[in-house]
């Protein structure tokens, strides 16, 4: 009796999990290889005819391709905040976790406030132009890396909680030095933590939007999200050029999600619970 | 002897980043809120802006909406988040799938999902209309009208941001060790007696968490809204973040910061006090 209950609210919670989730994305799908009239009617039916290719090459070669430079620029700053990210974050959290003291606490403080505080838009344009970074990748770079640093050094700080300090010991009187300690033999051991904000920050990063609009405005540096945002100012009605977009920016996400599930979760959760 | 060798240098160039990009700013906001500013030229004003902030009802609006906005998406997300976590820990076969799908949203792009609910809450064409007259119930404006509109942007935050409040709470509840659940099937406990003696009290440190990130995520949310709404119906939707957006692209840059120390002191005065509160409270393993 107990278990054919159980049963019944399973198959209930599976059938909401397919209205509630499966039938948006379906209908977005779907949407995105309709012609314009059809996708206009906004439903769940079937395009009559499919559209597949000339939507998405339309989408590609809007504004001159503006959709495939967009994920250029992207990717490249993505994959330079990473490297950047990992390789400051990586080394502070080292003297950060093993020394106790004044300066300790206090640098924990301002990263705590880091994870709270929404960041001065204005100013930081501000300082973005008297250093001549305004509107250009590295600019972007910069901040994206910035903003990221509290979450990555609270991670790095944690893991590396778990690393002995016998190793470092070890490490010390074989003979090795301040710079050889560090990467020779705590950066590797970091292994999964990298791996973790990784992949976190790439889907981060990859979907931000608020950070464009504000220091890389401008079609030229246009990134992935903003071509989303330029279109749905453009296209107006067309939704299935729209949503044939929505569906290529998603891909990326979508690909990190299948390969990299576990460490997502991983991320998201660590510190959370008990830290 | 090993002191010496955890050199403060390390830290040096993730402190140069974060100090010039962020602290600076985030310092400077205080002074650039007193001024009518054009980036290259400033005049101090004192608390004009604030001034402005308070009286102006298009712009104190933001207060209400933005301390709704985060109230209401973090109470839906901790109460939804706790049933669905709980119920993803009980013993069922659907599990791994039912995990994911709930994740999946929050990897998306906010502006696709935001452009999508828009469609589906379109008032005439829209789906969620369409199936709701097959139940006989007329059409809901649902980004349309005034009253409505917030919290129909609400509902899409929480249809996006639940999974990860789920994920949260089943590590916590993962982490709730196996001895108290063998002790409450001794003593002949029912799952209810379960979920209110030893999973809601133990799994609070994961709670915790949740309230927190979601109310000062909620408090900064500007991009949902500004995609499905821009704000609108008239201000109805207007929250600080987009208020602040809103008076840069004006030109407002004075104004523009003062928001951003408003919202500053926002999530100083309602986050701090919240975190101390819950972290009082919670209980020992």
């Amino acid at each position: 009796m107990k278990r054919a209950k159980q049963i019944l609210v399973e198959i209930m919670a599976v059938i909401l999990s397919i209205i509630i989730f499966w039938i948006p994305f379906i209908f977005v799908m779907i949407t995105s290889f309709k012609d314009k009239t059809q996708a206009a009617e906004m439903n769940i039916k079937l395009p009559t005819t499919y559209h597949i290719a000339e939507n998405y090459s339309a989408v590609l070669q809007a504004e001159k391709g503006m959709v495939i430079r967009a994920f250029f620029n992207s990717t490249l700053i993505t994959l330079l905040s990473i490297v950047i990210l990992v390789l400051i974050c990586s080394m502070a959290a080292f003297p950060l976790q093993r020394k106790k003291g004044k300066i300790t606490t206090m640098i924990n403080i301002l990263a705590l406030a880091g994870l709270m505080i929404p960041p001065a838009i204005v100013p930081t344009i501000w300082v973005l132009n008297g250093i001549g970074l305004f509107k250009t990748i590295i600019g972007m770079v910069l901040v994206e890396v910035a903003l990221s640093i509290p979450f990555s050094l609270m991670l790095y700080k944690g893991f590396m909680a778990t690393i002995p300090r016998e190793i470092d010991e070890a490490a010390i009187v074989d003979g090795c030095g301040k710079i050889q300690l560090f990467f020779g033999i705590i950066f590797p051991l970091l292994k999964p933590v990298t791996a973790t904000i990784i992949v976190l920050t790439a889907v981060n990063i990859f979907n931000d939007f608020v950070n464009p609009l504000y220091f890389l405005p401008g079609a030229k540096n246009a990134t992935i999200q903003l071509t989303l945002y330029n279109f749905i100012g453009r296209f107006g009605s067309s939704w299935n050029l729209l949503f044939a977009d929505a569906v290529l920016i998603s891909i990326p996400p979508l690909i990190l999600f299948i390969f990299f599930n576990k460490k997502i979760v991983a991320g998201m959760t660590a510190g959370a619970v008990k830290g | 002897m090993t002191k010496k060798h955890y050199s403060y240098i390390l830290i040096l160039p993730a402190a140069l980043i974060y100090s010039v990009i962020f602290l600076l700013p985030t310092v400077m906001s205080f002074f650039f809120s007193m001024t009518r500013w054009t980036l290259t030229d400033w005049e101090f004003i004192g608390f004009e802006n604030f001034v402005t902030f308070f009286s102006e009802p298009s712009l104190n609006i933001g207060f209400k909406n933005t301390i709704i906005y985060a109230t209401m998406t973090s109470g839906l997300k901790v109460v939804l988040g706790l049933l669905i976590g709980v119920f993803l820990c009980s013993n069922i076969k659907t599990k791994n799938y039912l995990r994911s799908i709930v994740f999946f949203p929050n990897l998306l792009s906010t502006l696709a999902v935001g452009m999508t609910f828009s469609s589906l809450m379109h008032p005439t064409q829209g789906l969620i209309n369409q199936m709701l007259t097959v139940f006989n119930i007329t059409g809901i404006d649902w980004l349309g009208n005034v009253k409505l509109a917030l919290f129909s942007i609400i509902g899409v935050d929480v249809w996006k941001g639940v999974g990860v409040a789920t994920v949260i709470y089943i590590a916590g509840i993962m982490s709730i060790p196996m001895e108290y659940n063998e002790a409450l099937m001794i003593d002949g406990g029912s799952s209810w007696d379960k979920f209110w003696n030893i999973t809601l009290p133990l799994c609070r440190p994961a709670m915790n968490s949740v309230i927190i990130l979601s109310f000062i995520g909620g408090l900064r949310t500007f991009d949902l809204v500004w995609v499905m709404t821009k704000g609108g119906p008239g201000f109805a939707t207007d929250l600080l973040a987009s208020i602040i957006y809103k008076q840069y692209c004006g030109g407002f840059y004075g104004l523009s910061t003062a928001g951003n120390v408003i919202l500053f002191l926002f999530v100083a005065v309602l986050v701090i006090p919240l975190y101390i509160f819950l972290n009082k409270k919670e209980v020992d393993l």
